[in-house]
């Protein structure tokens, strides 16, 4: 009988293979070698895996950027795609050490669902998308539309009080997955399609005629999208902070990945601060003194990740708006490092 | 003699006419099958109505209108191609390895391919009655292939040697995923549901009783709440810091779920087996093991062989639910591959659906003639 | 194996305590109690210390809160504004009437397949055989997506219509609109009526049977039953005045293209997720109906046939009045467990956007983070179907084989 159950055994060894003593996450992550990051099952700009298994976006870089900032390599990384539903079990258990899955920081999440959210890498809202041809330019006169959405997400409940707060009647289709919502919606079964107005520039790209839909001026909701890990390990939740802020650090005092190594020799204090050449700020969270120079040299700065994720220049097309710095007209604005 | 006129007495046999032309060929069968009466004629013709209106559009879409060649969505376009477009077998074609392997790495195809070459080599025999080394052959596919199979598809490294590179199951997928997932199962189901197929019959009320609730308890859920509660509830359950694979969270649910099945289907077995074998074989001075590993159990399973491929091609069938709790197998890979801009045309997702369709039907139509096959092979053994 | 390797090597002195089987069964029972409450305090222990570390908060609190989001297809009364705990029995509410509408139809398709299977129409019963071997070959999820992606894309779009039955169905993306009965005040009277002819049929169909079975003289029951349960309601509508209305669906084809199409809140709506996963569900299920349904016709000895025709009953009546009531004894037991099989594979309505319970309860859990809560409701209510319907079958299968003897 014994001999039966060996492949369950072996196959239990597997998975507990992760386990360790998991005193902090920071020295597991160093043990394993790699940063254990849950990310989404496919957004464009966001997080997306191409035909070879490669991730690219805005989410991916920051788990690329933590994993320089620890290991001076960005690679050392792997990546947990994650429905909407099983991403907060994901972290609980520490399935995946951070949580970087366009996911918006609120309130309960942030105290009863035992996480901690890092910080904002994409200052979001929700959005309307609709077929031009219903001759509609304003999300208010959408009353007696049937609405496409997903499950499970913040867009649901605020779709439900916009609808409600402005007196008008409407249907919502809700699915399980992105997928099965664009789907629907590009088979005529909603009139508008509501997320995230990032993940609609996003998913206009699956559309059969992506040139047939536009996007509503309205943003009904704040979608603060940003890096989730669990409560209770400072040292880690310092981490995932300081690896954002130094990213956005670094676009402020203009250290890009190319001219990193000459802002090496920079006289500005804030940059030797942030570049490790001055004070000892990475030991303070559990890291070398050059993590940042890592970060920003492996994957770069905010501003480059952005555009060269979702920006102007790629097929999402989104332009700054408030993502840009405060110093430029946007809401960006992360703690110097001092 | 005079009388002899008025008689005819044939010397030789009449010469045998043929049957009448409305009753033999082809012209006969249809009279009798088809035609035999105006409401028989009716449904005959609207039969054959219906038949021709699923299998001509089929044909059409399928073959005549289909596009076999292309490197992008340009081929499949209505537009581009000129009117009506029928499946996209290029978007297959280029979706193909995806399909079978999911993102295994490229390099490494090669293990999956032996895994994939190894189960045929050793199923198929086992499959044959008149094949010979059954007794080895299935210790090799039962023990021995699940464990070279685990280390080549996983990897293999001792201390810092690499022998075969680590590979995550996050980036399995397709086919390989939706075998992996019906294979464990049904394996690793059959000795729990042996032992439950057991306990159920057994004369202690507890083990017993025990047996009862636990496969009426999944044998009474949804499998969907189940993979939901194994990849949502599975991770609460275990001591801080421990953490399963999710494909292995999943094989978990899986196989809890068809032992339950399998019990009832070893069951199915036990109860056929008569009296007299259980109580010879008691009458020999057997233990209960004995008795059930040398008499009983070999006798059973072999009755049930049916049954046990009948639930396998359940399992088969449901490993598709999986993309719900977002795992990659064949239909999840298929349904993430439409979100490709490439590929995105307006038959696309059909051309994926059908290419599914098919796999799916070809793999239980199969078994389902092999359990038959089986069925009636072993039909004559007890039959009394 | 390793268990009769120790008993064998044990001496046979010892053999009286060890061997005696109560005591050794009693061991084995004792044996496995403990493993099992090991088991269930390591799993209690390790969830209380995950709850009490990730900060989650247990209990069934949730269920009176508000749950702010929309529900498609509500068959009580819901809003955006009731409690979750409403929100999961709107649920279950959909899951019911999807398990019993899909019962009905897949018991209607494959009787019908069934027979059809048998018939000695060789176009019929090849017909009957590839629908078979078709569908109960390909995955039900398959299914659900073809009829939800493949079939939604052919009908009319939103402000098209197909209309059929004189003008008053319709059928597009958004479902099968129909008219919708609108009940004035004194309508109960109608229900009254219809009831009355229900119990009415009932008590003359036992006196019929009474009779018949004494004096052997036949009652024209069916057209007595027709006409006592559609008669009477129809005369008492008539009576109190028409108090019944039907609410035609508004169609609206002009003005701004938003508000073309049916308007919300007029007539009756089938949403076109419930067409598609009823349209899966009976389809897949009659596909091993039928089997079941043609393995048991081929249980009744063909001689029963033949003496019937030989009796001079029509073929009609000696399937209807002879063959079935026979075949049904061998038939009831695994239709029992097709039934469940649909309940249970009506879950997978969360794939296709219908709000079943497991659909809503999904999304609780994510507004929540209540896994166990949920997923604790899920099994209990599904287990608790399995076993309402098992009853059921079971009592209905009683009575069959006691009408058989």
């Amino acid at each position: 009988m014994s001999k039966k159950i060996l492949p369950l055994v072996l196959g239990a060894a597997m998975g507990v293979a992760a386990s360790a003593a998991h005193a902090g996450t920071l020295e597991d992550v160093k043990a394993k070698g790699f940063v254990q990051c849950g990310v989404s099952q496919g957004l464009p700009g966001f997080s997306n895996p191409d035909s070879q298994g490669n991730w690219t976006g805005l989410d991916v870089d920051l788990c690329r950027a933590v994993a320089a900032a620890v290991f001076g390599d960005a690679s050392a990384v792997k990546f947990t795609p994650l429905s909407a539903k099983e991403r907060f079990t994901a972290l609980q258990s520490g399935e995946v050490d951070i949580l970087s899955r366009n996911t918006t920081w609120t309130m309960s999440r942030d105290t009863a669902l035992g996480l901690n959210f890092a910080g904002v890498n994409y200052y979001d809202g929700q959005g309307f998308m609709v077929r031009k041809d219903l001759g509609v330019t304003s999300a208010l006169e959408l009353s007696g539309a049937s609405v496409c959405t997903n499950t499970g997400t913040t867009t649901e409940l605020n779709v439900a009080d916009y609808f409600r707060a402005n007196n008008m009647p409407y249907e919502i289709v809700a699915f399980e997955k992105a997928d099965e919502v664009v789907a629907a919606y590009d088979a005529g079964r909603c009139d508008v399609y509501t997320t995230d107005a990032s993940g609609l520039y996003a998913q206009r790209l699956k559309l059969s005629n992506p040139g047939d839909h536009m996007v509503l001026p309205e943003i009904i909701s704040k979608e603060p999208l940003g890096p989730v890990v669990r409560q209770g390990d400072d040292q880690w939740f310092n981490i995932a902070k300081w690896t954002l802020n130094a990213m956005i650090n670094a676009e402020e005092l203009g250290v890009t990945s190319e001219n990193v190594d000459e802002m090496k020799g920079s006289d500005n204090p804030s940059v030797k601060r942030l570049l490790g050449t001055e004070g000892a700020f990475g030991e303070a969270i559990g890291l070398s003194n050059d993590w940042a120079y890592n970060i920003i040299k492996n994957v770069g700065n905010y501003g480059e990740s952005f555009n060269a994720n979702v920006g102007p220049d790629t097929p999402l097309g989104i332009a700054r708006g408030i993502n840009a710095l405060w110093s430029k007209g946007g809401i960006l604005y992360a703690p110097p490092v001092r | 003699m005079a009388n002899a006129d008025m008689f005819h007495i044939r010397t030789e046999e009449a010469p045998v006419m043929p049957a009448p032309v409305s009753t033999t060929g082809v012209i006969g069968w249809m009279r009798q099958n088809l035609f035999s009466s105006i409401p028989n004629t009716i449904l005959t013709i609207i039969g054959i109505l219906i038949a021709y209106s699923i299998i001509e559009p089929f044909i059409k879409f399928a073959f005549v209108d289909a596009i076999w060649t292309g490197t992008d969505r340009k081929a499949c376009l209505p537009a581009e191609a000129g009117g009506y477009v029928g499946a996209c077998w290029a978007y297959v074609e280029a979706y193909f390895p995806q399909f079978i392997y999911g993102r295994y790495p490229v390099e490494e195809i090669y293990r999956v391919n032996i895994v994939y070459a190894m189960f045929v080599v050793l199923l198929v025999p086992l499959a044959m009655p008149s094949a010979p080394f059954k007794a080895i052959n299935a210790v090799l596919f039962l023990f021995v292939f699940p464990i070279v199979a685990y280390f080549l598809l996983t990897g293999l490294v001792f201390g810092d040697t690499v022998i075969l590179p680590i590979v995550e199951t996050p980036v399995w997928g397709g086919l390989l995923v939706t075998l992996v997932i019906a294979v464990t199962g049904i394996v690793a189901s059959l000795p729990l549901g042996i032992l439950l197929a057991l306990g159920r019959r057994s004369k202690m009320p507890i083990v017993k009783l025990v047996s009862v609730i636990f496969i009426e308890f999944w044998r009474g859920v949804p499998l969907i709440t189940v993979l939901f509660m194994s990849s949502v509830m599975l991770p609460l359950f275990l001591p801080e810091g421990v953490v399963f694979d999710k494909l292995l969270r999943v094989l978990i649910g899986v196989t809890l779920f068809s032992a339950a099945y399998m019990a009832e289907v070893v069951r199915g077995g036990l109860q056929a087996i008569p009296k007299g074998q259980y109580e010879g074989a008691m009458a020999l001075g057997l233990r209960f093991w004995q008795m059930m590993g040398l008499i009983i159990l070999p006798q059973a399973l072999k009755l049930v062989i049916p049954g046990i491929v009948n639930t396998f091609i359940g399992l088969f069938k449901d490993t598709t639910l999986v993309l719900i709790v977002g795992m990659y197998d064949l239909l999840g890979q298929i349904q993430s591959s439409f979100s490709d801009p490439t590929w995105s045309t307006p038959t696309q997702s059909h051309s994926g659906y059908l290419f599914a369709a098919m796999v799916f039907w070809c793999f239980c139509f199969g078994m389902s003639r092999y359990s038959i096959f089986m069925e009636k092979k072993l039909h004559t053994g007890h039959k009394r | 194996m390793s268990v009769q390797e120790q008993h064998t090597a044990g001496p046979p002195a010892r053999a009286s305590l060890i061997n005696d089987p109560k005591v050794r069964g009693l061991f084995y029972q004792i044996l496995l109690v403990s493993a099992l409450v090991a088991l269930g305090y390591f799993i209690v222990t390790n969830t209380l210390a995950n709850l009490e570390r990730q900060n989650i908060a247990s209990g069934w609190d949730f269920l009176s809160t508000t749950a702010g989001f929309g529900i498609i297809q509500a068959l009580a009364p819901y809003s955006e504004t009731s409690s979750y705990g409403q929100a999961l029995f709107i649920g279950f509410l959909n899951t019911v009437l999807v398990a019993v509408i899909g019962i009905i139809f897949a018991t209607i398709i494959g009787f019908i397949v069934g027979v059809a299977r048998l018939s000695n129409n060789w176009v019929i019963s090849r017909l009957a055989y590839c629908y078979i071997e078709l569908l109960r070959n390909i995955p039900l999820l398959l299914q659900i997506f073809f009829w939800y992606f493949a079939v939604l894309r052919a009908v009319p779009g939103k402000r098209d219509k197909w209309s059929f039955f004189f003008n008053s169905f319709h059928l597009n993306i958004t479902g099968l609109r129909g008219p919708k009965p609108v009940f004035a005040p004194s309508a109960e009277f109608v229900g009254f009526a219809l009831i009355l002819g229900i119990v009415l049929t009932v008590i003359v169909a036992r006196w019929a049977r009474k009779r018949q079975e004494a004096t052997g003289q036949q009652f024209p029951m069916f057209r007595t039953g027709v006409g006592l349960i559609l008669g009477l309601p129809i005369l008492t509508y008539f009576v109190v005045g028409m108090p019944i209305s039907l609410d035609f669906p508004v169609f609206v084809e002009t003005g701004p293209i938003l508000r073309r199409g049916f308007q919300l809140g007029t007539g009756f709506n089938v949403i076109p997720e419930f067409l598609a996963l009823t349209a899966a569900l009976s389809l897949y299920t009659a596909t091993f109906i039928a089997e079941i349904v043609r393995a048991g016709i081929q249980a009744v000895s063909h001689g029963q046939t033949e003496a019937a025709h030989a009796l001079g009953i029509r073929p009609g009546p000696t399937l209807r009045l002879v063959v079935i009531p026979q075949a049904m004894r061998v038939i009831i037991p695994p239709l029992t467990s097709q039934y469940l099989n649909l309940t249970k594979n009506s879950s997978l309505a969360v794939a296709i956007a219908f709000p079943d319970l497991v659909s809503v309860g999904g999304t609780v859990l994510n507004q929540t983070g209540q896994a166990i809560e949920i997923i604790a409701i899920w099994m209990v209510v599904y287990l608790s179907l399995s076993l309402i319907t098992s009853a059921f079958m079971n009592w209905y299968n009683q009575r069959m084989a006691l009408v058989e003897r």
